[in-house]
């Protein structure tokens, strides 16, 4: 008994988090327009009006190319961020720690409004340049590469920095074929963080994007309050190719870095 | 050409960045709400935030509502993470995927699913507001309180409930008085990565057909109507009540502890 109780636990928690992602995945294959009921007949209906739907298409590579430009730009500032604040002196490095500190704790919604307030009200930036958007994403995203990066600076040896020196390097090719390298692996891990912040972002997008543009979170927001159900059940298509990319990504990352996640899970967080 | 620079000089730019883009909005919120729409000083604003009914009682329900689905995220979390953290399943870690990997999925489209098997349970979902939204909010942020517990967990020393125990201690003592305290950043932590969104999370509410107002759906409301003196003291209001959760929060989590939003991979 004693034994079981935990599986029982851990099942019943699984399920709370599943039925609903794989009920949705079931019925994106049918025909049916509302989970629950009857279902009639298997169809990939929802999967071709996912792609054939122009507005819906737009809608997802929009999403895409913002989280990618943005994951970019964040991935830069930040990791430059995080070399420069390393090796500065401890007043610079404390404030720039602050500074980085305010978009962690902050409400989305506060840094979306505050960057809306400032670009959109004040300084009138037209919000079609796109501008207030990318600015919004990478507020949202740069902090976070630049925790991932410290870490690894933290963890690294400052002697390899100097011994190229010593050998000869300039401070340039020491940075970039010393120091950079050795940095990688933070490196990659902000930028996949930045990449899913900024696809789950709703409230920076919402108060900074065109009025024309949309990205998942509110095009589907806005689709819950309009009666498509073509629109609706396409999105669950949708949320079941992301589920399904989700799983092979995380099985594949699994294969593929075994040694890492086993350091990751004792040390990061 | 001689590349000339310095290591410290390559914050500059992030630097820079941080002070448009981050610094720079929360002078012009405060001027914003300190202000009325003709640019004059006052405090109108504030006043009328804590003189009105409506405001004071969207509050208090973004503070029940909020407490709420942190306390149901702690009970579901808690017991998960402990048991993930304590196997001795060779591949926690995979089990720990398990968990987490919902959040890789956007949350619209998860509370999207969320509610189709409300909608088919319940039948009327706007029958049960409160209820639907703790359970979206649980639903949302689970992965996030896990997270947290599950390192704070499995950094535990396994020595020191053993000592306990074998210094007399019943299981459920070792639990209250060894395990439990030690495993207080990581609840810490997954209190700061819960309790603040539950409290702004509009979007969570209005998908699952709750219309009572949070603190976020006043600032979408105020935004909405191109209010941004009312928007920004809202803004100002929330400022406030972070900045004292994350003074609290603080004296109790680890040094190089920075939430639970850091994702493993």
């Amino acid at each position: 008994m004693k034994k079981i109780a935990p599986a029982i636990w851990l099942c019943i928690v699984l399920c709370f988090i599943y039925i609903p992602i794989l009920m949705l995945a079931v019925y994106s294959f049918t025909d049916a327009t509302i989970v629950g009921e009857g279902i009639n007949a298997f169809s990939f209906e929802n999967y071709i009006n996912l792609f054939a739907n122009e507005e819906l298409r737009d809608m997802i590579l929009g999403t895409i190319t913002l989280a990618l430009a943005s994951a970019t730009i964040a991935t830069i500032l930040g990791t430059l961020g995080a070399i420069g604040g390393f090796y500065s002196k401890k007043l610079p490095k404390n404030l720039l720690h602050t500074a980085n500190q305010i978009p962690v704790v902050n409400a989305d919604i506060v840094t979306g409004f505050s960057v809306c307030v400032l670009l959109i009200v004040l300084l009138g930036v037209n919000k079609d340049t796109f501008v207030p958007l990318g600015a919004g994403h990478v507020v949202l995203c740069a902090p976070f590469v630049y925790l991932s990066v410290m870490p690894k600076l933290k963890q690294m040896d400052n002697n390899l920095y100097e011994a190229a020196l010593d050998l000869g390097a300039t401070p340039a090719q020491a940075l970039f074929k010393v120091v950079l390298p050795q940095l990688i692996p933070g490196i990659l891990s902000g930028f996949m963080l930045a990449i899913t912040l900024s696809l789950d972002d709703y409230f920076i997008t919402t108060y900074t994007k065109p009025s024309t543009f949309d990205t998942i979170s509110t095009y589907v927001f806005n689709a819950t309050k309009g009666g498509q159900t073509e629109i609706k059940t396409a999105l669950w298509a949708l949320s079941t190719l992301i589920f399904l990319i989700v799983v092979a990504v995380v099985i594949v990352m699994n294969i593929t870095s075994s040694k890492r996640k086993k350091e990751a899970a004792n040390a990061q967080i | 050409m001689k590349l000339r620079f310095n290591r410290k000089q390559l914050c500059i730019p992030y630097a820079a960045f941080l002070i448009l883009f981050v610094i720079a909005p929360l002078f012009v919120i405060l001027y914003y709400a300190f202000t009325n729409g003709e640019g004059q000083f006052t405090f109108d604003n504030l006043v009328s935030f804590f003189s009105s009914t409506n405001t004071i009682g969207t509050l208090i329900y973004s503070f029940a509502l909020a407490i709420t689905t942190t306390a149901v995220c702690i009970v579901i979390a808690y017991p998960t993470a402990y048991i993930l953290a304590r196997s001795n399943f060779k591949k926690k870690y995979v089990l720990l995927l398990l968990f987490i990997m919902p959040m890789w999925i956007n949350f619209t489209l998860r509370i999207t699913a969320l509610k189709e098997i409300l909608t088919a349970i319940e039948g009327n979902i706007a029958a049960y507001p409160f209820l639907n939204s703790v359970i979206g909010m649980t639903y949302d942020f689970l992965p996030f309180m896990i997270l947290p517990l599950y390192t704070s967990l499995l950094k535990l020393d396994k020595n020191l409930m053993e000592a306990a125990q074998d210094l007399g201690a019943s299981k459920i003592r070792v639990f209250l008085r060894v395990t439990l305290p030690l495993s207080v950043p990581g609840i810490i932590s997954g209190i700061t990565m819960v309790l603040l969104p539950s409290m702004t999370n509009y979007v969570v509410l209005d998908m699952l057909y709750n219309s009572t107002y949070i603190m976020g759906s006043l600032i979408g409301s105020y935004f909405n109507a191109y209010d941004w003196n009312n928007g920004s003291m809202i803004s100002l209001i929330l400022l406030v009540i972070i900045f004292f959760v994350t003074l609290i929060t603080n004296r109790f989590s680890d040094k190089d502890d920075n939430g639970g939003r850091e994702v493993i991979l």
